[in-house]
């Protein structure tokens, strides 16, 4: 807690800029490691993020009995910035933000938001019927519903023991 | 300096020992124009119903708390933050503290926050 603190109380004195940002999230995630509280995969997120110094919306992927649904953060974002398309086993979630009209009046106090393109792609673990993906975007959450192909469900085989 | 955020508390708040999810500190960006100040804050997947916002003299605070997830799923992979949002602003005196307005739309919680008629810049004409 001390060593997050003693770093932050510089940060206030930087311009506001992107590298502000990940400075903080570098920090936050070192911090986070060492109480153990992020899974690998948070961590390996922002690292990657920073490598590429590009917007990374970070991607969950669950399933239920008949679906695989793929989540990302994208927050403010218009529905027809949003492009999902599906190619041999991969998912591509893509799109932009835009950047907001410059007033030339107003004073910059933070820039921590992304702006730009970002660009996703998810292997899918099984196979999926392509024709019935539906999407939501609700609260700056995409949700992408994958209907399990049929061979994909899980199957209950009877065996009758003689 | 005249900063509308003159200081900024530790961002993730200890959570309490009665609730199991902790904060992250959400992304903002803060611009002045001579009306005020603009304040937007990422917070995806929180509605209106989960937001808190709290204004104590003049340190402001917001709250994020995300829709749960609905249904039985298993998950297979994360790289989202299983956490809720909070992070604490000290206001310029010069806000007009009761003529806040709030309002989220697609994850993005947009603040307006109007100077006071004695703090906006006019001009003096010399006779």
């Amino acid at each position: 807690m001390t060593l997050s603190k003693r770093l932050r109380s510089d940060f206030w004195n930087l311009p506001p800029l992107r590298r502000v940002t990940s400075l903080r999230d570098e920090v936050d995630n070192l911090f986070s490691l060492a109480v153990g509280h992020l899974a690998n995969a948070t961590a390996e997120n922002a690292r990657r993020s920073q490598l590429q110094e590009s917007w990374f919306p970070p991607v969950d992927v669950s399933e239920d009995k008949d679906n695989l649904v793929v989540k990302a953060e994208l927050p403010g974002l218009k529905k027809e910035d949003i492009e999902i398309s599906l190619h041999e086993g991969f998912l591509t979630l893509s799109g932009e933000r835009k950047e907001e009209v410059k007033n030339e009046e107003a004073g910059v106090y933070r820039s921590e938001r992304w702006t730009g393109r970002f660009h996703r792609t998810i292997s899918l673990p099984f196979a999926v019927v392509a024709d019935k993906i539906a999407a939501t975007y609700n609260e700056g959450v995409l949700q992408v519903t994958l209907p399990k192909a049929e061979e994909a469900k899980p199957k209950q085989i009877q065996i009758t023991v003689k | 300096m005249n900063e509308v955020l003159q200081k900024e508390e530790q961002a993730v708040a200890p959570p309490p020992a009665t609730r199991e999810r902790p904060f992250v500190s959400p992304n903002v960006n803060i611009v002045e124009t001579k009306e005020g100040y603009v304040l937007e804050a990422e917070m995806p997947g929180v509605a209106r119903e989960g937001l808190e916002i709290n204004l104590e003299e003049n340190v402001l605070t917001i709250t994020g708390r995300r829709v749960p997830d609905a249904g039985v799923v298993t998950l297979l992979y994360r790289e989202s933050n299983p956490a809720d949002y909070r992070r604490v602003f000290e206001l310029s005196p010069s806000v007009e503290s009761g003529k806040i307005t709030a309002q989220i739309e697609q994850g993005i919680l947009t603040l307006n926050l109007p100077k006071a008629e004695k703090a906006k810049p006019r001009r003096i004409n010399v006779n």
